[in-house]
């Protein structure tokens, strides 16, 4: 008896030590491929530099901007836009100034406005992707009266052009008194049919009807189930779109123009867009810094976060 | 013959049995489903339907003062004009000069984008060269870069005072101006093109990705190099993302605004009525006359039907194209 357990344990893992090793196989014979499938040096040449090109075209204005928030006025129309204009050692220091002059420019609201866009865009990120999933995990699983319709309404709105909703959406928010606040920023950037159906396609795909049954046999309620259970199978699928809303929110500009006024509120895009806007506005070096610093934030989730992205993509693709 | 009626028959029975509790859970079903579906749904009631409906009630009425004196002081009415708005937008010079604009955009910038972004997804996909997460990443950062800040950036290196690439191109004999007239649209496009190809790009990386690579194989054996399988095997297994990535930028080309507005900043010649966005921003905002809510959603709502009928266009013609 314990004799054939053991025999089954060690061909159980025989077995799981072969398909090891068979995915190792197939894992290198998709980098390598087969003679008549490699590509000629000459083709590869080409390749390679196309793809140089490229990147060149995509890099050069943030490597040009990098640059160019060290420089001063003069410099910047005097020296090689290359390459900075003073030695690596006095670096420090071109910095520290255009800096300051930064802060001097914005009447020390730089950094407010930073918290700004991280708060609207954290916010509205975040209630945003709880609803959408809520939403997609209901149209997914369940059948209500309208559902088709609703289904069908807010699809047809995600090719809508929602910037044009923004007059409309002031005109509102001006009669509701919402102008100028907070909210009138973050409750449009909550909704987003993009991520309505993201969360919908992500339901339909990774949470089993089975589990869901089992847990209401044991008694769960539908909250309890939703908020235990459910949650935990779509978090990668909340990392993607709250990716999504928060860089969307992070980049919408006419939203904030036309609805925030005052200079406390302004998110940074619309803060430095105020700056260069500005008749006596002449100091690019400091901007460029501005620019840099403001989207920080955005580049480190983009770079920390990037798989999920095309998580999200690839739904969009093989779906759409 | 009598067993199956009388199966038929207790089926019957048993459905009839069943329906009471059937159409009672069917009720908590339903019940939970819109309770899970009505934050959402009210937030989009808010944000989306309600503002349609806002818009499309006030294209119906000017807001007019009344009773004042040449200087105001009188009381803005909201005056009942039926069809004059959409008349004044239809009839509108500008208006059409700023869809003229977005037309060119959406008939030369997005085709050239979409097929830039197909061939650096078929390049970065093609196995030609194996290390290709940092390419990969490098074409994707711009999206992270705002379209404000990209814009400004990209005005900055359009000045021929202090942009490398002007100073370059003039040490080399050609002398641009980014912002001549004629050029200042295509300029434009390259901001749009610059921000959003490393995006499409990785809609089109996705499909191809979950192409089974069996289908290779398979092309392999019976003789395929490598470019006959881009063409005939990757090419038409990307159509419904090349559609979905079309139809989002035609979208997103209706609402033209970021780069307008910026490279305003520095080249007056571009007006406030550019693209119908920008027209429709600054006929709210009362910087154009007729100025306010009524002209402001006739020019969204008229905008919004020339999107539909772009789009329903493109999908229609990309359908036929493929049947054929």
């Amino acid at each position: 008896m314990s004799s054939a357990t053991m025999s089954a344990k060690q061909a159980e893992r025989a077995r799981k030590k072969a398909e090891r090793q068979l995915e190792k196989r197939r894992e290198a014979a998709k980098n390598d491929l087969p003679r008549s499938m490699q590509p000629s040096l000459l083709v590869k040449i080409i390749t390679i530099v196309v793809l140089c090109a490229a990147l060149i075209y995509f890099l050069f204005p943030i490597y040009w901007a990098i640059i160019a928030s060290t420089k001063t006025p003069s410099q910047m129309t005097g020296s090689n836009g290359l390459w900075f204009a003073v030695g690596l050692d006095q670096l420090p220091d071109a910095i520290a100034t255009n800096y300051s002059k930064l802060l001097g420019w914005t009447r020390g609201q730089f950094w407010r406005w930073v918290f700004n866009s991280l708060v609207y865009s954290g916010v509205s990120a975040f209630v945003g992707t709880i609803v959408a999933v809520m939403a997609g995990y209901a149209t997914a699983k369940f059948n209500f009266r309208g559902k088709n319709v609703a289904i069908g309404i807010i699809m047809g709105c995600m090719l809508m052009p929602a910037a044009l909703l923004t007059i409309p959406q002031y005109s509102i928010f001006h009669s509701l008194h919402l102008t100028n606040t907070m909210l009138s920023i973050i409750i449009p950037c909550c909704v987003s049919p993009f991520g309505f159906f993201l969360g919908r396609v992500y339901a339909q795909t990774s949470v089993p009807d089975e589990l869901l049954e089992a847990a209401r046999i044991d008694g769960a309620g539908e909250a309890r189930i939703f908020f235990t259970i459910v949650l935990r199978l779509l978090a990668p699928a909340m990392v993607t779109i709250f990716l999504f809303l928060f860089v969307a929110t992070w980049n919408n500009f006419l939203l904030p123009l036309m609805m925030v006024s005052s200079d406390s509120l302004k998110p940074v895009t619309l803060g430095l867009y105020g700056m260069v806007s500005l008749a006596t506005f002449n100091d690019r070096g400091a901007l460029m810094m501005g620019a840099l610093l403001g989207v920080l934030p955005v580049i480190v989730l983009f770079l920390g976060l990037q798989r999920y992205w095309q998580a999200g993509l690839a739904a969009g693709a093989v779906k759409g | 013959m009598t067993a199956t009626t009388s199966t038929v028959a207790a089926g019957k029975a048993k459905r009839r049995a069943a329906k009471p509790k059937a159409s009672l859970a069917a009720k908590r079903e339903n019940r939970t489903g819109w309770a899970f579906m009505a934050p959402f749904g009210l937030l989009f009631a808010f944000v989306f339907i309600l503002p349609i409906i806002w818009a499309v009630y006030n294209s119906f009425f000017r807001q007019v003062t009344e009773g004042g004196g040449a200087y105001g002081g009188g009381e803005l009415v909201n005056k009942f004009v039926g069809l004059e708005n959409f008349q004044y937008v239809i009839t509108s010079g500008q208006f059409w000069t700023g869809v003229g604009h977005v037309l060119i955009y959406t008939v030369i910038q997005v085709p050239i984008m979409i097929i830039a972004a197909l061939a650096l997804a078929m390049v970065v996909d093609s196995f030609v060269v194996k290390h290709i997460t940092g390419f990969r990443l490098g074409y994707f950062l711009p999206y992270a870069i705002p379209g404000v800040v990209a814009s400004i950036i990209w005005v900055y290196l359009y000045n021929g005072q202090i942009s490398p690439i002007v100073k370059g191109l003039a040490a080399l004999g050609i002398n641009v101006d980014f912002f001549a007239d004629n050029v200042v649209l295509a300029s434009m496009a390259n901001i749009t093109t610059w921000t959003f190809t490393g995006y499409n790009m990785l809609i089109f990386l996705a499909a191809l990705q979950a192409i089974p690579h069996d289908l290779y194989e398979a092309a392999r054996i019976d003789g395929a190099n490598g470019w006959q399988i881009a063409m005939k095997i990757k090419l038409p297994n990307v159509r419904s993302a090349a559609l979905l990535a079309m139809l989002l930028s035609i979208v997103g080309t209706i609402q033209l605004f970021n780069e307008p507005q910026v490279m305003q900043i520095s080249d007056p010649g571009i007006s406030k009525a550019y693209t119908p966005m920008m027209m429709a921003m600054n006929t709210s905002q009362g910087t154009i006359t007729p100025s306010g809510d009524g002209p402001a959603s006739a020019i969204a709502i008229v905008m919004a039907l020339i999107a539909g009928v772009l789009a329903m266009a493109y999908a229609l013609i990309e359908r036929k194209v493929n049947e054929q």
